[in-house]
């Protein structure tokens, strides 16, 4: 009995791996190919700059936020042997680079969290003559760079979007304009919030006619009831996986940044991304050196490198964020250029306002995102 | 006597990974940058929030506790009935899924949940499915200190009960069930205090929105409200230590018949 019982448990063991082993072919034959279709047009062409680098790089940056052949080439071009970790907020990230035994050679944090590197004195001043690809970036991103690092002394943008709203066509009622939208009660449980302490509380604050960088601790607190208002009609707060679940129809309504929501948009025709009337945030994500840096010389070829206009159109058609790149913009197809998620028009940038680092006061955000938290355990 | 030289390596590996990190976690919920401050320890101890969390937590961990008792101690008296050769097998098939990681696990529910079989979360609701991936992870903790004891009873007193005139139900009640309360006792433990420190399967089966202890410290420790200030996330530890050591010495209490080993020191 117990032998035959064994028997069969293999067999279902083996059938398993079986099915297993079918279906990741299926899927890995399928991918890479379309991939290589799309990306063809964008050779990568000067070598001579790259050579003899080596050492270790050491890059933090967000979940699926580059395209990993570039981290492929890259090593093939230098020799550098690249680790790429990754992380899910801009607080965890500063969290990481603060600690004693920071690694890291390169992250990519956002406007204000950048603004506060530099006044903590934790970031190394670009090498310009080391990055002459900087001459890409854009001036119109440059205007908004410039509010938080002048002159891009210590960091070049790399990617950049808005925050907005997601929702499904077929299930969402009318046009959506406003963020008043996120608290309609005929969307119970359908809306996602963003898992983000300054992102939730700015949707509340803009909500409210606030500024997103407010720093009164009424206004504060009355977008901390407002949230907490909506606790009943929320799907879920989450990050990385709103994508999913609003492509695959889970829920009709989603605060999410830009690329996000291009991303969503392509995979699903049914759903469309909109920056509320009452305006919204506007957003960098810069690369940066941290002073602790080990690898400096290949921290400056990687931000090179990543500038490459080439390289930069492959790249934001891998991950769908907008790119500073004029040498990019200029080489993409309509469908992004003249997307108005991907480039959004000068209207719609001219309601939006960048973060700014709080200081002190982020206190007072951080205990009123802690009594949100705890307010979702009592609905 | 001898004996004792064989506990020191334990004694060794004690201090080295619990009772330093105990001594850090109180060492930072009383100092900020280096300043000894107890402000932010009471202004933490007083937080009603904090209380409020913990509270919701306790109350999920009964709840997981109480099912995985009512679901696994009938299967434990069954296969403690069973020919030895087949409880083992079948207890072997309880344990196969926890070869595979505890979060790949938890990762798999959520998929399933949210696209193979929406209908379960539909039906279940967000806590009922928190509370079934939770019952699904801790149940092995259950069964197996309750097969464990309920095997070992001797079969000779429950003829004994027939003999003397008692029926089925009455030998469960006043023989099985009491010499079986080592077991339940060790499985309440078992399950009760990693369900109270759960916060894998709370953020992901709970869309985020299952604020439970655990993910209290983690916010704590992702957001410190200055750099280096993990006063808050130590406090919020020392509570969850305190109200773990309060839970295990209750339980202890019940368990006093069952001391056992050699003394130590």
């Amino acid at each position: 009995m117990k032998r035959i019982l064994s028997l069969m448990l293999c067999l279902a063991m083996l059938f398993a791996f079986a099915a297993c082993k079918g279906n990741s072919a299926d899927s890995g034959s399928d991918k890479p190919k379309d991939a290589d279709n799309e990306k063809a047009d964008y050779s990568f062409k000067d070598g001579d700059y790259y050579e003899n680098i080596g050492g270790e790089l050491n890059i933090l940056n967000w979940g699926e936020y580059i395209d990993p052949e570039l981290l492929n080439l890259f090593e093939k071009e230098t020799g550098v042997k690249v680790n790429y970790v990754e992380m899910t907020s801009n607080e965890e990230m500063l969290l990481k680079l603060r600690s004693a035994d920071c690694i890291y050679d390169l992250c990519f944090p956002s406007d204000y969290i950048i603004e506060q590197l530099i006044a903590n004195d934790m970031l190394q001043p670009l090498d310009m003559s080391k990055i002459p690809n900087a001459k890409n970036i854009s001036e119109r991103i440059k205007q908004f760079t410039n509010v938080f690092d002048p002159d891009n002394k210590y960091s070049l943008p790399y990617l950049w979007g808005t925050v907005g709203i997601l929702y499904n066509t077929k299930m969402v009622e009318g046009e959506v304009d406003s963020w008043d939208v996120l608290w309609d009660e005929k969307y119970v449980g359908q809306v996602w919030q963003y898992d983000s302490v300054r992102d939730a509380i700015a949707v509340a604050l803009l909500k409210l006619g606030y500024d997103i960088n407010t720093r009164s601790a009424d206004e504060v607190n009355a977008a901390k009831e407002e949230l907490i208002k909506q606790i009943p009609l929320l799907k879920g707060l989450g990050t990385d996986d709103i994508r999913s679940s609003m492509e695959n129809g889970k829920a009709a309504l989603a605060v999410i940044y830009s690329g996000d929501a291009l991303e969503c948009c392509s995979k699903n025709e049914d759903l469309a991304y909109v920056v509320p009337k009452e305006g919204s945030n506007v957003w960098f994500d810069n690369v940066v050196i941290p002073k602790s840096a080990k690898n400096v010389e290949a921290a400056h070829a990687f931000i090179n490198f990543i500038n490459d206009a080439n390289l930069a159109a492959r790249n934001t058609e891998y991950v769908y964020y907008s790119t500073p790149n004029q040498g990019a913009l200029d080489l993409l197809g309509e469908e992004f250029t003249e997307d108005a998620i991907f480039n959004p028009s000068q209207e719609v940038l001219d309601r939006c306002n960048v973060f700014h680092d709080l200081g002190d006061f982020v206190d007072v955000f951080n205990t009123a995102w802690a009594e949100y938290k705890s307010a979702m355990g009592n609905r | 006597m001898k004996r004792k030289v064989f506990a020191y390596p334990y004694i060794v590996w004690m201090i080295l990974f619990i009772v330093i990190p105990m001594l850090f976690i109180i060492y930072y919920a009383v100092n900020v940058g280096g300043d000894f401050r107890l402000d932010k320890f009471w202004a933490t101890l007083s937080d009603g929030n904090k209380w409020t969390v913990l509270w919701h937590s306790v109350v999920m961990a009964f709840k997981t506790t109480a099912i995985c008792l009512l679901l696994g101690y009938p299967i434990a008296y069954i296969l403690s009935n069973m020919k030895r050769s087949v409880a083992g097998f079948i207890s072997v098939l309880f344990f196969v899924p926890m070869w595979m990681n505890f979060v790949l696990r938890t990762y798999a529910w959520q998929a399933i949940l949210e696209y193979f079989i929406p209908e379960i979360k539909t039906m279940l609701g967000l806590e009922g499915s928190v509370l079934m991936v939770l019952v699904y992870d801790f149940l092995p903790f259950m069964i197996m200190p309750l097969y464990n004891t309920l095997s070992k009873i001797d079969k000779s007193l429950l003829e004994a009960s027939r003999d003397l005139g008692a029926n089925g139900t009455t030998t469960f009640m006043r023989v099985v069930l009491p010499l079986s309360i080592p077991g339940i006792v060790s499985g309440i433990t078992m399950v009760f205090i990693p369900a109270i420190t759960a916060f894998t399967v709370p953020a992901l089966i709970g869309n985020g929105m299952y604020h439970l202890y655990g993910n209290e410290i983690e916010l704590a420790f992702k957001t410190p409200n200055a750099p280096g200030d993990y006063a808050v996330g130590s406090t919020l530890s020392i509570i969850l230590l305190i109200s773990v050591l309060v839970s295990t010495l209750i339980m202890n209490h019940f368990d006093k018949d069952q001391q056992t080993g050699g003394q130590m020191w």
